[in-house]
């Protein structure tokens, strides 16, 4: 009799409800009669998201005390629930805006990739060892990879596709070879356990650590990681662009934050340089290649990168406070993406090819509560209040300053001053020229009426303005979520 | 009382935006609002106790509610004296521009109507900020719909000028926005009544930026024509009058109140930058070519003067400085609302175009003479009451200041009486053809409220200097102590 380790069934229940999600949504692209296929899939997947982010509340709330589970494979806490969390209403938000999605084929398989995507990522936010960590990565990398390329009959979802599996593939293995590294030094694969163990060979560890930094710094987007984003988020389908900019960064930077944080606190003055150093560098990457971008869902991919930036301030200044910032960041953040997405969408449906800069001209007027909505989540990505962007921003710099990295904050200040260029240019487009300046785009009729998508960037701007309201709450569960991790 | 003040404006323009009402009618439902606004500062006023004792520690009609409590941070309003006529003048030329709004019937009303009211609900919400973080929110809450309504509705060259307008305050804005992070974080609360006072130079001067840009003080002055130039004449009413005074406010309420040492150090500094700012911006309005521009560059001279008289940290010299805000601020109002009323008749409001008006226009002459006469601070004006009090309080830092101060007195004159004979007198010009009609009724209206206000206060301008930093009265102390004696 071989014996089996207990299993904590609730811990798992929201990964294993996208999981379920997804089989059925699978299966139903096989079973069901092709007129119900997208129907039941998009119907389950949702589901599958909105029953993930009430059992990952579950979690948090009954997740008091942190649990290492299955031999150190997995952590029970609030860190990996609230990220579970968003990540689920990412998806579910992800769901709505794409439902209005023009697919010739591949429906239930479309939704079944999602659920398992996300599935991935709430695995791998509470991963607490080198092997699950691994594990998790490759299970939402892949189920990306062929999301990106499912549109097979446009060249640049393809090419999306390729240089995603390419450089991700490339990433993933600088990872892995750091974790052999660490797994040398130490002789430990659980997180704790690498703290624990007084590693003999201090040089194969930093080479490991350094590797494993640039390994997740390629799924963060962070520069000079992020050669990929651009054309990853160009060519992709609009609303997988939406998930992955707002679901994959949450994953990646609250994996980040435990494992740095978790693993290597003995390391703490060489990874928390090295942190801020990529942070710089994307918020520099970010906002100048933002400028000249004419392609908006390139420029929102640069303004990701640079988001990126903001968040590993956060990561590198390696206090309590930082962990908060970097949570109740996060909220606003992927709201805001998935809206910006989402508005691009719908443009992008309207008009049949790729969005520009000239494209959105007299858009704001044409549809003023995408307009507006478009306009509200350029407000959040600048950083300017009325948004729970500004409180984002304003917790980082305060957790910068309070840790004594006051040049990190006049990086960041100064990155939000360029910043304000491209994000105005949007909206210069959309309201600012007039009827003589425009050009026209459109061969006549009247917009489609897409009523799940404007209703996901209803709820994508109730949470960016509600997050700027109601910080109290949101913060006190980000305090909660990073009182699980030991500063 | 005060976040009635504040959420008042910001409720109607959500009411304003979401009303499918035609033009006309939504204009009026705003000008509605925005009278509500105007009674509702006027309950506060009788609620406003003027006796009591000015601190900076003690603020009046004031809520507070923590927002986020682990770095401390609340919501917090409360009025002062001296805040409390700036909220006034914010509310009154708000709504003489709402008006103008409705009587130019401007595209796309609802949009316009209702981001002019948020503008007004932000306003107020500087003049009453009471936290860092909260003044810092409506501090910017300010350019969110300035940046819509000069870069929608302005004229030919509104990028350019938008886009100017943006980066010179966002600049100023983000440095102030690191400052207030250093002060909050280092005094471990970010309001403004509990926190204490700061040394470091770098702060100090992270504040100073940003309204520096806002008054504008010279060398930060390059968004301010072409903003003043390039708005709805209405916006450009508030831009000048209400919006430089937020920097008045900041200065007051945390640069001067906050910082002691460094205030010192930069006094000398400040004040020569204000001294030019005040000459050279009355020697460009005196070269300009149209009444806005005059108008616009008058107003930089002007908040040189204000800011002379603030930095005269002297009390005398601050009453002068609160009460040349109000007066500025009604002034400028009114010149650009005319400018406006020009332009809608003539499309331009440039003197070579203009000229000869005053004949068969009484109400415009009347309107334009009076409160050119007023701006030139002739004696017995407003404008000279707080002329007079920012020399006087200037003069005990140095006679110099005050021989400069005089001096642009002089300035003012000569370009003031250029503009008033630029445009009423001297020989018709192609734009004042008879088409070009007398000031309506409606137009009145606007005007003539805002120009009795001119009048009332300079009949009485004891009505704000008396109660901007209100002192006990001595012999009333005294009883007081004597009661409470056993």
């Amino acid at each position: 009799m071989i014996s089996t380790p207990k299993v904590d069934w609730f811990a798992l229940a929201p990964t294993l409800a996208l999981l379920g999600a997804s089989g059925v949504a699978l299966l139903g692209a096989v079973l069901v009669p092709w007129w119900l296929r997208r129907g039941l899939a998009a119907f389950v997947t949702f589901g599958g998201f909105v029953t993930a982010g009430v059992l990952a509340g579950y979690v948090f709330d009954r997740s008091e005390e942190e649990q290492e589970l299955l031999v150190q494979s997995m952590t029970r806490d609030r860190l990996g629930a609230l990220a579970a969390i968003i990540v689920a209403g990412a998806g579910a938000l992800a769901v709505l805006v794409s439902w209005g999605e023009r697919r010739r084929d591949h429906q239930g398989e479309y939704y079944a990739l999602l659920a398992a995507a996300g599935a991935g990522m709430v695995f791998f936010v509470t991963a607490s060892n080198l092997m699950t960590m691994f594990l998790g990565l490759e299970w939402f990398s892949i189920a990306l990879y062929i999301l990106c390329a499912l549109d097979t009959h446009r060249e640049t979802s393809l090419e999306a596709g390729l240089k995603y599996l390419i450089v991700g593939s490339f990433g993933s293995a600088i990872l892995l070879f750091g974790s052999a590294l660490v797994y040398g030094a130490t002789g430990e694969l659980g997180f704790s356990a690498i703290a624990a163990a007084s590693g003999e060979d201090e040089y194969l560890l930093l080479a490991g650590l350094a590797m494993i930094i640039a390994g997740l710094g390629f799924k963060a987007s962070a520069a000079p990681f992020h050669m990929w984003t651009p054309d990853v988020y160009q060519g992709a389908p609009s609303s997988v662009t939406a998930f992955m900019s707002a679901a994959t960064k949450v994953a990646a930077l609250v994996l980040t934050l435990r494992l740095l944080v978790v693993a290597f606190p003995e390391q703490e003055h060489l990874w928390t340089v090295a942190v801020a150093v990529v942070a710089v560098a994307s918020l520099a990457v970010g906002n100048f290649a933002a400028l000249v971008q004419r392609d908006v869902k390139r420029l929102l991919a640069y303004s990701s990168v640079s988001h990126a930036g903001f968040m590993l301030i956060a990561v590198a200044v390696n206090t309590e406070l930082g962990a908060r910032a970097l949570l109740y960041y996060l909220i606003p953040y992927a709201a805001g993406s998935i809206g910006a997405f989402a508005v691009v969408a719908a443009r992008e449906r309207e008009l049949g090819v790729p969005v520009t800069l000239d494209r959105l001209e007299g858009f704001g007027w044409e549809r003023p509560f995408l307009g507006v909505s478009m306009w509200i989540f350029m407000l959040g990505f600048m950083g300017l209040p009325l948004t729970g962007g500004f409180i984002g921003k304003f917790y980082v710099f305060s957790a910068a300053y309070e840790a004594g990295w006051w040049w990190l904050v006049i990086a960041g200040v100064a990155a939000t001053a360029v910043s304000l260029y491209y994000y105005l240019a949007v909206i210069r487009t959309m309201y600012m020229r007039t009827d003589a300046d425009l050009r026209p785009v459109v061969a006549g009729g009247s917009p489609p009426r897409d009523p799940l998508l404007a209703g996901a960037v209803a709820v994508a701007v109730a949470v960016t303005v509600g997050s700027f309201v109601f910080v109290q709450p949101l913060i006190e569960w980000a305090h909660d979520a990073a009182a699980s991790l030991p500063f | 009382m005060t976040t009635a003040l504040i959420f008042l404006p910001f409720a109607a323009a959500v009411v304003v935006w979401l009303l499918p009402l035609p033009g006309r009618a939504i204009g009026s439902l705003a000008l509605l609002a925005a009278l509500a606004e105007v009674v509702l500062w006027l309950v506060a006023l009788f609620q406003f106790d003027f006796e009591q004792q000015f601190d900076f520690a003690s603020p009046q009609l004031a809520d507070r509610q923590s927002w986020f409590s682990d770095l401390e941070v609340s919501y917090h309003v409360g009025f002062y004296g001296f805040s409390f006529w700036l909220a006034g003048l914010a509310v009154v030329v708000s709504t003489a521009a709402i008006g103008y709004a409705l009587w130019a019937d401007r595209e796309r009303a609802r949009a316009y109507h209702g981001l002019l009211l948020f503008l007004l609900g932000a306003i107020v919400g500087v003049f009453t900020a009471q936290d860092l973080l909260l003044f810092y929110v409506f501090f910017e809450a300010m350019l969110i719909p300035l940046y819509v309504l000069v870069g929608v509705w302005g004229g030919a060259r509104r990028l350019r000028a938008t886009a100017t307008f943006v980066i010179y305050t966002m600049a100023g804005s983000l440095l102030m926005l690191a400052s207030i992070i250093a002060f909050g974080i280092s005094q471990g609360t970010f309001d403004l009544v509990e926190s204490g006072g700061s040394d470091s130079t770098w702060i100090f001067l992270g504040f100073i930026a940003a309204f520096a840009v806002k008054a504008p003080l010279f060398p930060f002055h390059g968004w301010l024509v072409d903003a003043y130039r390039e708005s709805p004449p209405e916006v450009a009413a508030i831009l000048s009058g209400v919006v430089s005074k937020a920097a008045v406010y900041g200065l007051l309420r945390i640069a001067i109140a906050k910082f002691g040492e460094p205030l010192d150090e930069f006094q000398t500094t400040i004040l020569a930058l204000a001294a030019i700012g005040l000459v050279y911006g009355s020697l460009l309005a005196f070269r300009a070519r149209d009444v806005r521009t005059v108008t616009a560059y008058s107003s930089m001279a002007q908040m040189g003067l204000i800011v002379i008289g603030l930095f005269s940290l002297s009390e005398i010299g601050l009453n002068g400085a609160i009460l040349q805000s109000v007066a500025h601020g009604l002034i400028s109002a009114t010149l650009f609302l005319l400018a406006g009323m020009l332009e809608l008749r003539g499309g331009t409001s440039a003197f070579a175009a203009l000229g000869g008006l005053a004949r068969g226009r009484p109400a415009l002459a009347t309107i334009l003479m009076t409160t050119g006469v007023i701006a030139l601070a002739v004696p017995g004006s407003v404008a000279f009451a707080g002329e007079f009090l920012i020399l006087v309080g200037v003069y005990g830092v140095g006679w110099g200041w005050a021989a400069v101060g005089a001096g642009a007195i002089v300035l003012a004159a000569m370009y003031m009486l250029r503009l008033i004979s630029g445009v009423l007198h001297g020989r018709r010009g192609p734009a004042a053809t008879d088409s070009a009609r007398d000031l309506r009724p409606a137009e009145l209206a606007l005007l003539v409220p805002l120009v009795g206000l001119l009048l009332f206060l300079s009949a009485w301008p004891a009505a704000i200097t008396e109660r901007s930093f209100p002192i006990d009265f001595p012999d009333e102390a005294a009883q007081a102590q004597a009661e409470a004696e056993p």
